[in-house]
């Protein structure tokens, strides 16, 4: 079978500057699918122009392998979760589900139980948009779109609006729900953690275009460029080789068996979890290690070594 | 602070007290006296003036009225909606457009109806050019009928329905209308389904806005309707000059306010309704 969704050269260009440059990507079908960038990168136009809210300048959009550049978003068998949810106030959660089968040809009447199962819905079928919480109006622009059954959903930051304690456990949900129906879900996100948490694949962009395309192991483990080794995580950059900081270790003395560098601490933060030490090489580059706080704590001014694996360097090109 | 606050209220309530309270409590007490032989009115207290009222030639009046008031205020209403609904979307155009929708409230409400005279009548612009082409014989006949009264007040009350419908269309969030076409609403659909529900309350504004001035105008039947079209402004003002009826006027007048507040009373509970 082939890909799904494939765009192809696709270009975006609004008076006074390019939103999108020249970006190709296919997705298979069923696949959780992520596009992660900074704000302004171009996300959110790509999944528009996917969506038919904006019409390339130039390239082209393949949905199942037929041109849709020219549809309208009415006639194009994808669905978008929107950022704010975009659910119609006026109607009840019933009404918003089965806003989308009154239009569609085959589908007319359709039972929607199951999806209001699927997304615990149960017994708030009468209720009006304000009348929920954050979660289950996500879940209600969610089962709005699946309930049509599209070719691909479009996600466009569906946790940000989301309180930050519920948003772990959405997105794990929302992993569990795709992985359920086995929709294609394009994900657009600027939260690398969330990104790397829900993707099969996700791409990076960086100013329209795109940076790297891999499974979150592959973009977070071995970055194609500096940008994408500094967007997906922290990184030390020692004479020009990066290392997560994670993957660093505080010694007293060089270590045998690993790289390592003299270095004073200049700080040591305690974050529960771990330690955040922070230090100054003779070159003055900065490193941090991240290490287990049942390592004791580190003073400001001691000297120690900051020890690595040659494994975990990260070997970019220089810029 | 609290007296401060009462002397800034005090003249506007002094004004409402004064030039409402006060004539509504003489209308309500002309309309149960009788009738003066020259005007104004005397003893003995009557329900005569009440009784007169539901005779049919009057209550036809005032359902005619009606009915002319809500053909207008429909019509403003279709005409006003695509209009606001194009100001709305009019980006930074959008000031200009309101000024110019507003821009006819720069002349004087009279000479506008007398410029629909002059246009309306047998020998008037669109006659004259109509016979001219040699499209038409006769002159048709224009003006001084109901279709030339319901023009007039869907030109005068145009802008008050349009400027409601702008206020609620503007705020209509965006992403609403592209979820509409996202999940397979045409255009039109889009609008009927959640448009139109949205701005309900605009709807209803402008509808008001439009409907009472209609209901109680005298001007606009008067002089574009001529002798033929008696409608409830007219009737009222006859009374007071012409027929020398002070009482029969002010029952008149007082039922064409209880039909107004009437209908303001069933907006105010929709409105209740709405925040619910």
């Amino acid at each position: 079978m082939g890909d799904v969704l494939e765009l192809r050269g696709l270009t975006k260009r609004f008076p006074g500057h390019t939103a999108v440059e020249d970006m190709s990507l296919s997705i298979p079908p069923g696949e959780f699918f992520c596009l992660l960038g900074p704000s302004g990168c171009g996300k959110t136009t790509t999944l528009r122009m996917v969506a038919g809210f904006e019409e390339p300048t130039r390239g082209d959009i393949f949905l199942r392998g037929n041109r849709i550049n020219a549809l309208r978003p009415y006639e194009r068998n994808v669905s978008t979760v929107f950022q704010n949810y975009a659910l119609f106030p006026h109607l009840t959660v019933r009404e918003n589900i089965e806003f989308g089968l009154r239009h569609r040809r085959n589908g007319g009447r359709k039972d929607i139980t199951g999806v209001v199962e699927m997304l615990q819905l149960g017994g708030k079928e009468d209720r009006k948009p304000d009348q929920l919480s954050g979660g289950e109006r996500q879940r209600v622009a969610l089962a709005r779109s699946l309930v049509l059954e599209p070719d691909v959903l479009l996600l466009d930051e569906p946790l940000s609006a989301l309180d930050p304690n519920l948003r772990k456990q959405v997105r794990g949900e929302l992993v569990a729900l795709q992985r359920r129906v086995g929709i294609t879900f394009l994900f657009i996100t600027h939260d690398q953690e969330e990104a790397l948490s829900v993707s099969d694949r996700l791409a990076l962009l960086n100013q329209g275009r795109l940076e790297q395309v891999g499974t979150p192991r592959e973009v977070y483990l071995k970055p194609a460029t500096r940008f994408a080794a500094g967007f997906l995580g922290p990184i030390n950059w020692i004479n020009g080789i990066g290392v997560r900081p994670e993957a660093m270790r505080i010694s007293p003395a060089r270590l045998e068996d690993a790289r390592s560098a003299p270095a004073t601490v200049t700080n040591s933060v305690f974050l529960g979890n771990c330690l955040h030490v922070e230090t100054q090489l003779a070159s003055g580059e900065r490193v941090v290690a991240e290490v287990s706080r049942f390592e004791g704590g580190y003073s400001t001014g001691e000297d120690v070594y900051v020890c690595w694996n040659e494994r975990d360097e990260l070997a970019l090109p220089p810029g | 602070m609290r007296r401060l606050r009462f002397l800034f209220l005090a003249p506007a309530a002094g004004i409402v007290v004064l030039l409402f309270f006060v004539p509504l409590a003489i209308l309500l007490g002309y309309a149960a006296l009788t009738r003066g032989a020259y005007g104004g009115a005397g003893a003995p207290w009557t329900l005569e003036n009440w009784v007169r009222l539901a005779d049919p030639l009057y209550v036809g009046i005032l359902a005619r009225s009606v009915a002319v008031a809500a053909v207008s205020t429909a019509l403003c209403l279709v005409l006003g909606f695509p209009l606001a609904w194009f100001i709305a979307r009019a980006g930074r155009r959008k000031n200009l457009w309101l000024a110019l929708v507003m821009l006819p409230f720069w002349t004087s409400f009279l000479v506008r109806t007398y410029a629909w005279m002059f246009l309306l009548r047998d020998t008037g612009l669109f006659n004259t050019a109509l016979l001219k082409l040699g499209l038409i014989a006769e002159p048709l006949p224009l003006l001084y009928n109901y279709g030339a009264v319901i023009l007039g007040l869907v030109y005068g009350y145009l802008p008050f329905m349009v400027l409601p419908l702008f206020a609620t269309l503007e705020r209509l969030d965006k992403s609403l209308l592209e979820a509409a076409g996202d999940l397979g609403a045409r255009p039109w659909q889009a609008q009927w389904r959640v448009v139109v529900p949205l701005a309900a309350p605009g709807i209803r504004a402008g509808a008001l806005l439009v409907f009472i001035p209609c209901l109680g105008a005298y001007l606009t039947p008067d002089l574009l309707g001529g002798g033929k079209t008696i409608l409830i402004g007219t009737l009222i003002q006859n009374q007071f000059t012409n027929s020398r009826d002070w009482p029969f006027g002010s029952a008149a007048s007082l039922a064409l306010m209880a039909v107004v507040l009437a209908l303001l009373m069933l907006q105010v509970r929709k409105k209740q309704e709405d925040l619910l």
